[in-house]
């Protein structure tokens, strides 16, 4: 059926993961370039390779991970959650507590990656079953403060607990991304440290993102696939209508506490992932504002699509980088004299009693930087679902629309 | 954040009961106008207002800075006692508030109208982003540092004119801006009760109800919810102005936006879509807070610190197990 990509001529081929050849080939083709990066094989690319920009790369792939996670509860099974900055907390605290070093009034007890990492998971999923019951009941709205009551609680929590979280505002040592049997000196496989691997030298940070990426594609591929399983469409069908699909035999409650269970599972291992990267990590980190930054991500980039997702975690988490770039470009401007300079002065403060917007400074006339891209960030939030309810993906699905009928509009 | 100037030496048990439950109820008088405000806008416009701390923190912004820069209170009534001088400058300043939430809705929830209601609840986690960060660059680090104020000893950041003085009745103090706080809540609550029998308070009542019908009888439907989110707003200015003065607080700073987030168990303690059940909700929970902060006070090793701020959460959860729409909300019915 060459030429007629919307024809499926097979119930398998409609709900096949990749439907037509084109997106095989561009999926397969995304995968090649980004394992390339840390090797600067692209001409284009090359910058991506220094460890500035790998830290930003691999968190982008673990925020992937917990978005496509609150992604499956808020796209697919349509229940507003704000709570999933507590289960990311939850799963860190789980691995810190399985995989970190006891020292002083701290526990821990240093088991290597594979129990920790998919237990940080699994301790999210089981305190998301465990708090189901009362987020069962309520609906909508009233279900978005329950969890952002749930955010405020865990906060506390975390903040007392501290032979767990480690003292207030500094946290704990998470482990590092080590792969080992058991508790063996030198580690199987090291992640954490500059190293080469296969007679290539490599960053760790190249390191880690082979891992997270890795892992992200692993995620995706079950995020992706669980839509078309028995449950995945039991949860569709609550989003739809929740009346209408407990008629139809799917049962409400336990539907309901499976998409709790399993969005806290992903954000659980986002979680451990994000922690173990940074570190070291505040127990302040697990806030509402982290939260939000998920809920931005599911809405920035496409609710309920899994590539607008992945397409909004970059967004989202590269946005600061961006904004400080074009921050230092429009001083720049501003300094010159080109015929840019006027718009790019209005923007910028060059001194302390010089009217700008944004001063590069620490103190001084409007925002700093750090200001600007919280500015920046709630605006887009607002303008996106304004002008553009679908995110990211809405995008693409109109340009791809566009060229489709070209050049005829429709 | 809180911090107690009560005299409590030599107070006894009874006495203490009586001076907390005072803070409690001018703590749940914050609260209720907060939620107030919440369930106003909800009810006109079925949008829950995420915004709602940005804009408690920026109207005691705009009330401090009408108050003490411009002292617009001083050049009116210059003769008149300083408490007037205070109501007429904040009276601006709510009013200014209340056109920020009026610039809000025509911006960026009129063209969201008919739109699934978590978008919107979404669009103003945003907007509160924004307004808080652009707020606090305005009020700058610590207790009003933009406005030139650092005499907490008056504690006077605000403007307010009450001071740190106290009521002092043989063992039980009550500040007068406690008492003030009360006072004024309960005003605003009776005027809005007021309001709702005007002719614009019934238009709004029928807005609510049926936004279709009430289209049919002439009653603009965007004016309508112009004005509840302008009343939404000034209840917000109100609150986080009374929760800025002394002995609560120094001024506004950049954790007066994050009261309003405790006033979320209040609205949904009584019910999303009841007035009543946010004035019970809110002094609900501010006696909840105040009395579990001073009890529990020696149990901080098992509860930890500060345990009193995330009572109101676990009230609400309490609540939503035995009754999943408030105390007084309406239940949704669902027939299969």
């Amino acid at each position: 059926m060459r030429g007629r990509p919307l024809l499926y001529t097979q119930y398998e081929d409609e709900q096949a993961l990749l439907p037509s050849m084109t997106r095989k080939v561009m999926v397969a083709v995304l995968f090649a370039v980004a394992l390339t990066i840390p090797f600067q094989l692209i001409p284009g690319l090359d910058f991506l390779a220094s460890s500035g920009w790998l830290i930003l790369l691999n968190r982008a792939l673990i925020f992937a991970i917990g978005a496509l996670g609150l992604n499956i509860l808020v796209g697919l099974a349509g229940q507003v959650s704000l709570g999933h900055a507590f289960f990311m907390g939850v799963g860190a605290y789980a691995a810190v507590y399985l995989g970190g070093e006891a020292s002083g009034s701290q526990i821990g007890l240093g088991l290597p990656i594979w129990i920790w990492l998919p237990a940080a998971g699994i301790a999210a999923a089981l305190v998301g079953i465990i708090v189901a019951p009362t987020s069962v009941r309520v609906r909508g709205l009233y279900l978005a403060i329950v969890t952002l009551g749930l955010v405020f609680i865990g906060e506390h929590i975390f903040r007392n607990w501290s032979s767990l979280a480690g003292p207030a505002e500094l946290g704990r040592v998470w482990p590092a991304l080590e792969f080992r049997f058991w508790k063996e000196e030198t580690a199987l496989i090291d992640f954490d440290s500059d190293g080469v691997w296969f007679g290539i030298e490599l960053l760790k940070e190249a390191k880690i993102f082979f891992l997270m990426l890795v892992l992200a594609a692993l995620f995706t591929v079950l995020a992706k696939n669980l839509a078309r399983t028995r449950i995945g469409r039991s949860f569709a069908a609550i989003r739809d209508r929740d009346i209408a699909a407990e008629v139809m035999g799917v049962a409400d409650a336990k539907a309901k506490t499976q998409a709790f269970a399993i969005s806290s599972f992903y954000a659980g291992i986002a979680g451990a992932l994000l922690a173990s990267v940074v570190g070291r990590l505040p127990p302040e980190q697990w806030s509402l504002f982290l939260s939000v930054q998920f809920v931005a991500i599911v809405l920035i980039g496409g609710a309920g699509t899994v590539a607008g997702v992945l397409l909004g975690s970059f967004f989202v988490v590269l946005l600061p980088r961006l904004v400080e770039n074009l921050s230092g470009v429009l001083a720049h401007s501003a300094e010159g004299d080109g015929w840019f300079q006027p718009i790019a002065d209005f923007f910028v403060a060059r001194s302390t009693d010089d009217f700008g917007l944004v001063f590069l400074g620490a103190d001084g006339p409007g925002l700093t930087t750090d200001q600007l891209n919280a500015v920046l960030y709630g605006l887009l939030i607002a303008l996106f679902l304004i002008f553009e309810p679908l995110g990211l993906f809405g995008i693409w699905i109109r340009i791809r629309n566009y060229w489709k009928g070209w050049p005829f509009t429709y | 954040m809180d911090m107690m100037f009560l005299a409590q030496v030599g107070s006894t048990s009874t006495e203490i009961l009586i001076s907390k439950i005072v803070d409690g109820l001018a703590l749940g008088a914050v609260y209720a106008l907060l939620a107030l405000g919440f369930v106003i806008i909800y009810k006109a416009t079925q949008v829950l207002s995420f915004a709602h701390g940005a804009l408690s923190a920026v109207g005691a912004y705009l009330v401090s800075y009408f108050a003490v820069v411009w002292n617009i209170g001083g050049r009116v009534a210059g003769g008149a006692p300083q408490t007037i001088q205070f109501f007429i400058s904040a009276i601006v300043g709510i009013a200014a508030a209340a056109v920020v939430g009026i610039v809000i809705e025509r911006l960026f929830i009129r063209p969201m109208i008919g739109q699934p209601i978590f978008s919107i609840a979404m669009i103003t986690i945003g907007l509160d982003i924004m307004l808080r960060t652009i707020g606090n660059d305005f009020i700058g680090q610590g207790a009003n540092r933009s406005l030139g104020q650092t005499s907490l000893a008056t504690g006077d950041t605000i403007g307010a004119p009450w001071g740190l003085t106290n009521f002092d009745l043989g063992g039980i103090t009550i500040p007068h801006s406690y008492l003030a706080t009360i006072v004024v809540a309960v005003f605003a609550m009776v005027g809005l009760a007021l309001f709702f029998r005007s002719r614009t308070g019934i238009a709004m009542r029928a807005t609510a109800f049926d936004q279709e019908a009430a289209m049919a009888q002439g009653i603009s439907a965007g004016r309508i919810f112009a004005l509840a989110w302008g009343i939404g707003a000034a209840l917000a200015a109100i609150g986080g102005a009374f929760a800025a003065i002394p002995p609560r607080n120094f001024g506004v700073n950049n954790f007066t936006a994050f009261i309003a987030l405790r006033a979320f168990p209040a609205i949904i303690l009584g019910g999303l879509d009841s007035i009543i059940g946010a004035v019970v909700g809110g002094f609900a929970i501010g006696l909840a807070e105040v009395l579990t902060g001073h009890y529990l006070a020696s149990f901080t090793d098992t509860i930890g610190i500060g345990f009193n701020t995330i009572v109101p959460y676990l009230l609400m959860l309490l609540v939503l197990v035995v009754k999943p729409y408030g105390l007084f909300g309406t239940p949704e019915i669902r027939r299969v």
